[in-house]
């Protein structure tokens, strides 16, 4: 145990990340869970309004903070030293300190359930709501002071590898060839470092309204509501991207490999990321777009908005262009980084639907938001998870996951998912705000929202199925060996599990696929481009 | 309505082409094995610029067909002028109170004359609210220290459903309203019938009055339509002819009335409404005399 409790090896600090985000998705998990049970039908009374605002805010804040981004980085420690042929991170012991106030935020927060305070502003906290006269108690306290934590420790990761990506690469490795996970775990860190601390400037002005009894937020004694709203989604934009880009990273290393192709488009892919991170900075005014804010400085946060979704189009249309031509493995893997495909098309399309103000100006708000985000961060972000653990479990235990139990992994989630949500934009259109904790018995009302809980039942099977999956496998699974997947990337010429140093010998790179070179001598990569 | 069947379709071509994409792919490349690797091939600048160049058409488009329905749904800023607003619409945890000029409240029911673009000017007394009425208009933050207009149009004589959209805290779900829509001159004897008092209580509704102010109810609700208290509880003038209580949770009723008076936390967990101790002669004739409120 204290080997781990000491770990400053990146594999183990990875590994900790993972494991620690799985716990806290099952937390999360099964917060929306009893809200899908209240909500399962009209008037019900399972549990008490106050308790449905704590679940809703612990859930979005577990799951942005307590999964999505410690996973991510958890990828990210991980696999890019492997990736970029190198035996650690740059900075280990702060990737180790990273790690623990990460987890120790995420465990404060949960304290608060202890106290029978958990927050209940939700997980944007908007002010005058966040406020002592609204929302007295310790619930936003720890809400905040939990969030500084978890906001130290994301900037600390994020240093340490940009930091490794700049300093540590394989001799030959420039920045042409680095592996696109890379690239994109890159240039989330970056955009960490810019976005996080606006969220902690807001969350120390929140604290000294509550605690010192300043007056940031208060119109009475001229401070103003909006700036909380402005601080927040300067942090809250990027930060959809930054949970996302790396995901894209991982289908942009997956597809390829089951495609027995190249990336279609390299540059471009990388080069798109850099336009997301650069416009994701321009579009937090349209979180805001229901409130009075003038037609012309919306009409710029609506044109950027729908900006972005060019570079992201082009992503999806470089992976289809992978696959075109290709000779597909159809392994658990693929099958979720398709369903990706698919299911984040969908989050992106009604996420265009959004920048169109006058649409946003009826459907914001409602669970037609509910459904984007989620076919967003579940759709895209977990489904690519679910991919990159199929896809580098073998590297990282020296097993194979079962791959029937996959396939049925795959088919519940999948069906699950599309059930639980696909519904919510229905509701949405018919006028169900969101955040709710019942809702009158109007027509199709309850319908919908039964067939949305008896989904996400099935979700959490399929979950459930993945992690008894993992736990089967890490002792039954059969040996994956260093390269089960003929692939192409330097992590699969590290042994599995890779040694404490995961390189005799350091490779000279010469191409963005040096293992590919290695196994077709005779048509190496560096001799095409 | 229209923007929004546009940009369902562009949403609709798009995904078919990206799901056909991914379909076709899957069946025709599914990989038979044995077969060696694919022919490889890195990119084409053609393409990408194609599937550069024909979202950014779309987009620009689309930009185009939003900032046109903008200047057609919202209310002409003029940063010279105040504008002159027909309503004042109040967010307050957890109601909504309609104030018209000259000094007229209405809680929970909003009444509009059909055909008149009223020029509402929403407004919040404590967090963050949103005023929603999807057929009538759009959707707009009630911010504190904050005036935000719209325009508030019906078409036609009926009862448009509302909500509060924005979080604002234990019973955001029950802070419902209704728009009702009525002919010019229904609207006028509305207002008239609004203005005038209630009818003299009688009977026991004489002791109920009395109690109204001894157990301080008075201190917070007022029971005429033409004083107004911001910050407070909801005007209850005219009550009895309320359809709904408390944003919507309960309708109207002898029963949902008396719940209110006695246990006024489980009518509505967490509303601002103190717990008065009653008898149950008291009760009756409190509610006696909210009664004779019509």
């Amino acid at each position: 145990v204290s080997d781990w409790l000491c770990a400053i090896d990146h594999k183990r600090v990875g590994i900790l990340y993972m494991l620690s985000a799985l716990l806290f998705f099952l937390a999360g998990g099964m917060e929306a869970m009893v809200m899908r049970a209240q909500l399962s039908a009209p008037n019900l009374k399972l549990i008490p309004p106050e308790v449905y605002n704590q679940l809703f805010t612990m859930h979005g804040t577990t799951m942005i903070f307590l999964v999505a981004m410690p996973v991510l980085t958890g990828f990210g420690v991980y696999l890019v030293p492997l990736m970029i042929g190198s035996n650690e991170m740059a900075l280990p012991r702060l990737g180790a300190l990273s790690f623990w106030l990460q987890l120790f935020g995420g465990v404060l927060l949960y304290v608060s359930f202890a106290t029978g305070s958990a927050p209940s502003a939700g997980w944007f906290s908007y002010a005058p709501l966040s406020e002592n006269p609204f929302s007295p108690g310790p619930g936003v306290n720890y809400w905040a002071l939990a969030l500084l934590m978890v906001t130290a420790g994301s900037i600390g990761s994020a240093i340490n590898l940009i930091v490794t990506v700049a300093t540590e690469r394989a001799p030959g490795m420039t920045m042409r060839l680095v592996p696109l996970f890379v690239w994109m775990t890159l240039v989330t860190s970056v955009m960490i470092l810019f976005a996080l601390p606006a969220l902690a400037a807001s969350l120390l002005m929140l604290l000294s309204d509550r605690l010192l009894h300043a007056r940031f937020f208060d119109p009475a004694q001229g401070g103003s509501p909006l700036l909380w709203q402005h601080y927040f989604w300067i942090f809250g934009h990027p930060e959809v991207y930054i949970v996302v880009l790396p995901a894209f990273g991982m289908i942009s290393e997956i597809i390829p490999v089951f495609s027995r192709k190249p990336i279609f488009g390299y540059p471009f892919v990388a080069t798109s990321s850099v336009a997301i991170a650069f416009l994701s900075y321009g579009v937090w005014a349209h979180h805001m777009f229901a409130v009075a804010l003038g037609r012309n400085f919306l009409a710029v946060f609506a044109a950027a908005s729908m900006l972005i979704g060019v570079p992201t189009g082009m992503k999806i249309f470089s992976w289809i262009a992978t696959m075109w031509g290709g000779s597909i493995r159809f392994t658990t893997a693929m099958m979720f980084a398709i369903a990706f495909l698919l299911e984040f098309t969908i989050g992106g399309l009604s996420g265009i639907a959004f920048a169109t103000v006058p649409v946003d100006w009826q459907m914001t708000d409602t669970y037609f938001v509910v459904a984007h985000i989620h076919y967003v961060l579940f759709g895209g972000t977990v489904f690519a998870l679910l991919a990159g653990a199929y896809y580098w479990f073998p590297k990282m235990s020296g097993r194979m996951m079962d791959e029937s139990l996959g396939h049925w992994n795959f088919w519940l989630v999948v069906i699950g998912f599309n059930a639980a949500f696909f519904v919510q934009h229905f509701l949405g259109l018919l006028g169900m705000p969101r955040r709710v904790y019942t809702y009158p018995d109007l027509p199709w009302f309850g319908a919908l929202n039964l067939i949305s809980t008896l989904g996400a039942g099935i979700l959490v099977f399929g979950i459930l199925l993945f992690c008894a999956n993992i736990a089967m496998s890490l002792s039954f699974g059969t040996a994956a060996g260093d390269d089960p997947w003929n692939a192409w990337t330097l992590e699969w010429a590290a042994a599995s599990p890779p040694a404490i140093e995961n390189f005799s010998a350091i490779p000279h790179v010469r191409s963005r696929r040096p293992l590919w070179d290695q196994k077709h001598p005779e048509a190496p990569d560096w001799a095409q481009v | 309505v229209a923007v929004f069947k546009l940009v369902l379709l562009i949403a609709a071509v798009v995904f078919l082409v990206v799901a056909c994409g991914v379909a076709y792919c899957s069946l025709r490349y599914r990989g038979r094995g044995g077969a060696g690797e694919p022919r490889q091939l890195f990119g084409s600048i053609g393409l990408e610029i194609l599937w550069t160049v024909v979202p950014l058409m779309i987009v620009i488009g689309l930009f185009v067909i939003t900032v046109r329905a903008m200047v057609l749904i919202d209310v002409p800023q003029d940063p010279a002028s105040t504008p002159v607003h027909d309503l004042v619409i109040i967010g307050h945890q957890w109601w909504w109170e309609a104030q018209y000029s000259p000094f007229l409240v209405a809680t929970g029911d909003i009444h509009i004359p059909v055909g008149h673009r009223m020029l509402a000017d929403i407004v919040s007394r404590d967090v963050i609210h949103d005023f929603w009425t999807p057929q009538l208009a759009r959707k707009v933050d009630a911010v504190p220290g904050l005036n935000s207009y719209i325009w508030l149009e019906a078409d036609a004589p009926g009862i448009y459903a509302g909500t509060c959209s924005e979080f604002c805290g234990v019973q955001h779900a029950w802070m419902r309203f209704r728009v009702i829509a009525d002919t010019e001159p229904d609207f006028r004897a509305w207002l008239k019938r609004q203005a005038m008092p209630s009818p003299a209580p009688t009977g026991i509704a004489v002791e109920g009055e009395r109690l109204f102010q001894s157990k301080k109810c008075a201190d917070c609700h007022s029971v005429v339509a033409t004083e107004s208290q911001p910050g407070r509880g909801p005007n209850l003038a005219h009550i009895a002819t309320r359809e709904f209580l408390g944003g919507g949770i309960a309708r109207n009723s002898q029963a949902s009335l008396a719940l209110w008076l006695t246990d006024p936390q489980s009518a509505k967990p967490g509303n601002r409404m103190p717990a008065t101790p009653l008898s149950a002669n008291e009760r009756d004739a409190l509610l006696a005399y909210l009664e004779s409120l019509r």
